[in-house]
């Protein structure tokens, strides 16, 4: 009996670019996504039904605001506030608008420094970022009482015009406010677990046998700029309308 | 890119785009203090939110870098949302000239 002889099976095939490239990814054994883990590309899917369900809230936002005979709310008006003897539009919306960008950026810088291995710099970022958060959703308190203890705004009417604006205003705001809320209280998990080390030592999460390793963080912060992503849409299509 | 793992970029370009999206957002905040009407408004608004999510997606999330089959992947389909957006925007309409039909008379 000789023993069999090993064949070699080859080196791995070359990875074509471009339109080629798609199909041969797409269709190829094993897996589709090739540089990828296979955590961020489930996020990524995540994130495209998760456009989906906001689309469709700002979709029937459009439809019932272009279809009612009664005039609309402006918001620049209800969203005002005044400042210091000052009246100012929308400016509450504003400095929300700012405060997620500014969270944007700092989670970017987080992903970055987490795959440098910068534990401290991770950390400090992460939570600068949770914070923001928090001061988001704080924020979208104050409007929520504001609208509806000084301006009697309800899902089913409101004193200022077309009734829509209540249900619509509470929905899509209300949805992306939780969004924020779920966001934040993963973003402490994850600065947490960064500062412990489990990203070094590739413990395992809770709820997971997986290791813990420095993707979790993008993947993270993938979550969090999709946040600021539609909040980009709503305030342009809710607020600046 | 081959050698690193996951997505190592200067941090130049995230000061630069956070930057660039404070300037965006500062426009269009802009747009409604000044109370621009009409098509300009408009077309100002739409374009500052998709410059906005743009760079937010391409930069911040990485899609410029990644592999064209996950950028396909992720960008084609919400594309089918512009024919939901359409029927909604037709039906907007006819129940509109409905409403004025039936309640217009009063």
């Amino acid at each position: 009996m000789t023993p069999p002889v090993l064949t070699s099976t080859g080196d791995a095939l070359p990875r074509p670019e471009g339109l080629p490239g798609i199909v041969a990814d797409l269709s190829s054994d094993q897996r589709a996504f090739k540089n990828v883990p296979w955590g961020k590309a489930m996020m990524w899917i995540f994130l495209v039904s998760d456009t989906f369900i906001f689309s469709c809230f700002l979709i029937s936002y459009m439809t019932v605001r272009m279809s009612t005979t009664v005039p609309w709310p402006d918001p620049s008006e209800v969203f005002a506030l005044t400042i210091a003897g000052h009246h100012i539009p929308l400016i509450l919306i504003a400095i929300m608008t700012f405060i997620l960008i500014s969270s944007s950026g700092t989670m970017a810088m987080a992903v970055r420094f987490g795959y440098l291995k910068d534990r401290k710099t991770t950390f400090i970022l992460l939570l600068i970022t949770a914070a923001l958060g928090a001061s988001f959703v704080g924020m979208q308190a104050f409007e929520w009482t504001k609208l509806i203890v000084e301006d009697g705004v309800r899902p089913w009417g409101n004193p200022m015009g077309a009734a829509q604006f209540g249900s619509t205003f509470f929905m899509i705001t209300g949805f992306h406010g939780t969004h924020v809320t779920i966001g934040v209280i993963f973003l402490i998990i994850t600065a947490i677990k960064v500062i412990r080390g489990d990203l070094d030592n590739g413990r395992p999460g809770f709820m997971t046998g997986r290791k813990g390793k420095y993707e979790i963080v993008e993947i993270m912060g993938l979550y969090w700029h999709f946040v600021d992503l539609v909040w980009v849409f709503i305030f342009a299509v809710f607020y600046l309308w | 890119m081959a050698h690193v793992e996951g997505q190592q970029h200067p941090i130049g370009i995230y000061l630069k785009i956070w930057g660039l999206l404070f300037v965006l957002s500062t426009a269009s905040y802009l747009v409604d203090y000044f109370n621009f009407e009409g098509y300009l408004r408009w077309s100002l608004i739409i374009v500052f939110m998709l410059l906005k999510a743009g760079l937010i997606v391409s930069v911040f999330m990485h899609m410029l870098w990644e592999r064209l089959a996950l950028v396909y992947v992720v960008v084609v389909p919400p594309v089918l949302l512009l024919v939901l957006l359409g029927i909604g925007a037709l039906e907007a309409d006819y129940t509109f000239f409905t409403r004025g039909i039936f309640f217009g008379a009063e």
